[in-house]
């Protein structure tokens, strides 16, 4: 508790424009929802023949997983991408079923007689739309803007995946950190604000369902409405990012927060330029079609994944002969291959540091008798990637009693200091090996193919900024493994602040 | 001569799949008349109302208001034309009692200046003081006074003719007996054309100068209030047998 309100104050104007971020994703896209959403139901209550079908819709886009959803939305152009636009459509997209919906409902709950008595008053459509219909549907309207307003706080969250911000990044960074403060950090304003903006048009809908006064639901309405816009305002300024900076993306865990960083402060030293940090992206997918997009300017890759998960190229073992290809193929596609930072961030098949010394393992090989009775966990990326999980079995002749269980990259460190499973796949280079008292079994049989690190960047940035290519070309051969695994173990275990860390490290071998 | 009010010539009119309501209709009301329309439910007597002021068109014949073919005149200025009182009122509910009054003279974008007064003036007519009444709301008004709205709803912009659907059904009798007399005596004053559809051969002896009696889809009976209590017609002797009898001591 006590760390909890310590990180906050001490990260209050990132906290600050986080919450503005978030404020400004959520209020952003419930308002356009509200524009589409309510004449949309007005159209479609009219038109039974049009409503259902449309419901049908409205409802399976609801039940796409967040993440899924911007996985489709990033090959789409205008739409689609990395940043606050693309996680706008889906959080449109979610609000509009609750919208869409009450208002068909508000619209059909209308007594025919009253709907009648108006037509023969001699009110025109628009008329009877406007004084009557809408007036009594706007309190089943509005309940449904605020289950989009609520729904939209807690999808929002997930748009930090894609560097839409908000308080997702402290989520995710928390994920990856396996810091239950960092989570907090994130989750608890974030059920706050949903808490909040609960409350807030609660009070409307109650101001608007009651029978009032016209001027007062008129005073409710424009007080509603001057908060909305305050509210606009001030996370819009909060959240305003400098615009003309270079984009420095990163995937999403600790280490690639770290050389993102370490990128960023390196451009902003000693290029000069100011650095838009878009860190903690999805994973390397959506750094690759950000990169391409424009959404970034530059990330850290390493050559294995490259040659194999972004160019879809067969496996090889020879350092060198890999980093030319990737950079060849990088080139023909607009991007340039900066030289290696200096470590090789291998894949590391990992066990207890107990039973290791206990049954002297010291190689995979050494692991295939005990694999018999063991389970194994692997990341997401490691069950699918052509250089994962099912060359390594076929390589080593690995057999587990079951397929391995597939979970989150970081967790599955805990997971096995923790005994629930016995083998995992990380990264060579992870600070929790040493935090948590793992220990890396030797690929003697050279399966898995190098993985250097080094920063890839959008070739017309370089051009037109040769001060970046510069500056970051004088990082190379800087980083070793023994730095990366130190960088890693004092974010991951030592808890500390990723821009400090990297300070110091800049500081102590400049 | 000058034109009846309304005219109905040689009307039929049938709902999509269903038996004709009207059938060779014809039927005229002079202007300042009080026409009570009398028939069983489902006898077409609401569809017959909703001809007048267009929300049906006839599927032949012709129904004339003021001399003009319902499908020449405007829709929207023949309904704000014909004052309409529904058979369950349909006051809006999210209006104060002044503002459901005012509906009809706003629409026809009267000044504020202008609208406050006749709503004033309407209730006053309708027997609830403004003062009182205009700031409450319809689901704080007896059934009663929900029906005296409805009527000075219908009046707002003083239109020459006047439709009432079943407008006391629902009341109990004696506040009925009350409304009927307020009804004369608003009447009295304002000589509207008035056409009443009720299913009560009472309440149309009550209120109307002349009674027309609805049976598959035609007149069977339209004579003085007098002359129809006198029919031999046996089936519109069954009407007049359902008005209830006080035993004679």
């Amino acid at each position: 508790m006590t760390r909890l309100f310590a990180f906050w104050i001490a990260h209050r104007a990132g906290l600050a424009s986080l919450v503005g971020q978030h404020v400004l994703l959520v209020a952003g896209s419930t308002l356009v929802a509200v524009a589409l959403g309510v004449p949309l139901g007005i159209f479609s209550a009219r038109r039974p023949r049009l409503a259902s079908p449309l419901m049908a819709i409205a409802s399976i886009v609801q039940t796409i997983p967040s993440l899924a959803m911007f996985g489709f939305l990033l090959p789409v152009p205008f739409v689609g991408g990395v940043g606050a636009r693309a996680a706008l459509v889906v959080l449109i997209l979610y609000g509009l079923l609750p919208i869409v919906r009450t208002t068909i409902s508000g619209l059909r709950g209308i007594d025919a007689a009253i709907r009648e008595a108006g037509v023969a008053m001699g009110m025109t459509p628009g008329e009877l739309l406007r004084q009557v219909e809408l007036p009594l549907a706007l309190p089943s309207i509005v309940a449904g803007v605020r289950v989009a307003a609520v729904v939209g706080v807690g999808s929002a969250t997930i748009a930090a995946a894609i560097g839409a911000g908000g308080l997702g990044e402290y989520i995710y960074r928390g994920l990856s950190m396996v810091d239950t403060t960092v989570i907090l950090a994130g989750a608890v304003p974030a059920a706050a604000l949903a808490l909040a903006v609960d409350g807030a048009l609660l009070w409307l809908e109650k101001q608007l369902s009651t029978r009032r006064r016209s001027r007062s639901r008129r005073a409710a309405v424009t007080v509603a409405a001057i908060a909305a816009a305050v509210v606009m305002l001030s996370s819009a300024a909060a959240a305003r990012r400098s615009s003309g900076a270079i984009v420095v993306g990163s995937k999403n865990f600790t280490e690639q927060l770290v050389l993102g960083e370490l990128l960023a402060q390196t451009i902003e030293r000693d290029a000069g330029l100011p650095v838009d940090r878009r860190l903690n992206l999805g994973g390397t997918l959506i750094c690759d079609r950000a990169l391409i997009s424009g959404d970034i300017d530059v990330y850290v890759e390493y050559t294995g994944t490259a040659l194999t998960a972004v160019f879809h190229q067969p496996v090889s073992n020879d350092s060198s002969a890999v980093f030319e290809t990737v950079r060849a193929l990088y080139a023909k596609s607009g991007r340039t291959l900066l030289p290696p930072l200096g470590f090789n961030n291998t894949f590391a098949i990992l066990v207890r540091g107990a039973d290791a010394r206990g049954r002297g393992l010291r190689t995979i090989d050494d692991a295939v008798p005990e694999s018999a009775r063991w389970h194994a966990g692997f990341g997401y990326e490691f069950v699918e990637r052509p250089d994962g999980y099912p060359g390594l079995a076929t390589t080593y002749g690995l057999r587990f009693p079951e397929a391995p269980r597939v979970m989150d990259l970081t967790l599955s460190y805990r997971a096995l200091a923790a005994g629930q499973v016995d083998l995992i796949a990380g990264d060579a280079t992870a600070g929790l090996i040493k935090g948590l008292d793992l220990f890396q079994l030797e690929d003697n049989r050279h399966y898995f193919p190098p993985y250097d690190a080094a920063a890839v960047a959008r070739a017309a940035t370089l051009l037109r900024y040769p001060q970046v290519r510069t500056a970051l070309e004088r990082l190379s051969g800087r980083v070793s493994a023994a730095d990366m695994r130190a960088l890693n173990y004092a974010a991951d275990v030592e808890h500390r602040d990723v821009p400090v860390i990297v300070r110091e490290f800049l500081a102590r071998t400049r | 001569m000058p034109a009846p009010a309304i005219e109905f010539r040689d009307v039929s009119f049938a709902r999509p799949g269903q038996a004709r309501v009207l059938d060779h209709f014809t039927l005229t009301v002079a202007s300042g008349e009080v026409l009570a329309l009398v028939g069983r439910s489902g006898a077409g007597k609401s569809t017959l109302l909703k001809l007048v002021n267009r929300l049906l068109v006839p599927d032949a014949g012709t129904v004339f208001v003021e001399g003009r073919d319902t499908r020449e005149w405007q829709p929207i200025a023949l309904r704000r034309n014909v004052g309409y009182v529904l058979q369950d009122v349909g006051l809006f509910p999210h209006m104060s009692v002044a503002d459901n009054v005012a509906v009809v003279p706003r629409l026809e974008r009267w000044s504020a200046e202008r609208v406050q007064p006749r709503v004033a003036e309407l209730l006053e007519l309708v027997g609830l003081p403004p003062q009182e009444f205009a700031a409450r709301w319809p689901d704080e008004l007896s059934g009663g006074q929900r029906q005296r709205v409805g009527v000075a709803r219908a009046l707002g912009v003083d239109p020459p003719l006047l439709l009432m659907d079943e407008p006391f059904g629902a009341l109990d009798p004696l506040t009925r007996a009350e409304l009927h007399a307020e009804f004369r005596r608003i009447q009295s004053r304002l000589r509207k054309t008035v056409i009443i559809v009720t299913h009560d051969m009472g309440e149309a002896f009550a209120l109307a100068d002349r009674v027309g009696v609805l049976e598959e889809g035609t007149l069977i009976a339209n004579d003085r209030a007098a002359a129809v209590a006198a029919s031999t017609d046996p089936r519109v002797r069954r009407l007049l047998d359902a008005v209830p009898v006080i035993p004679r001591a």
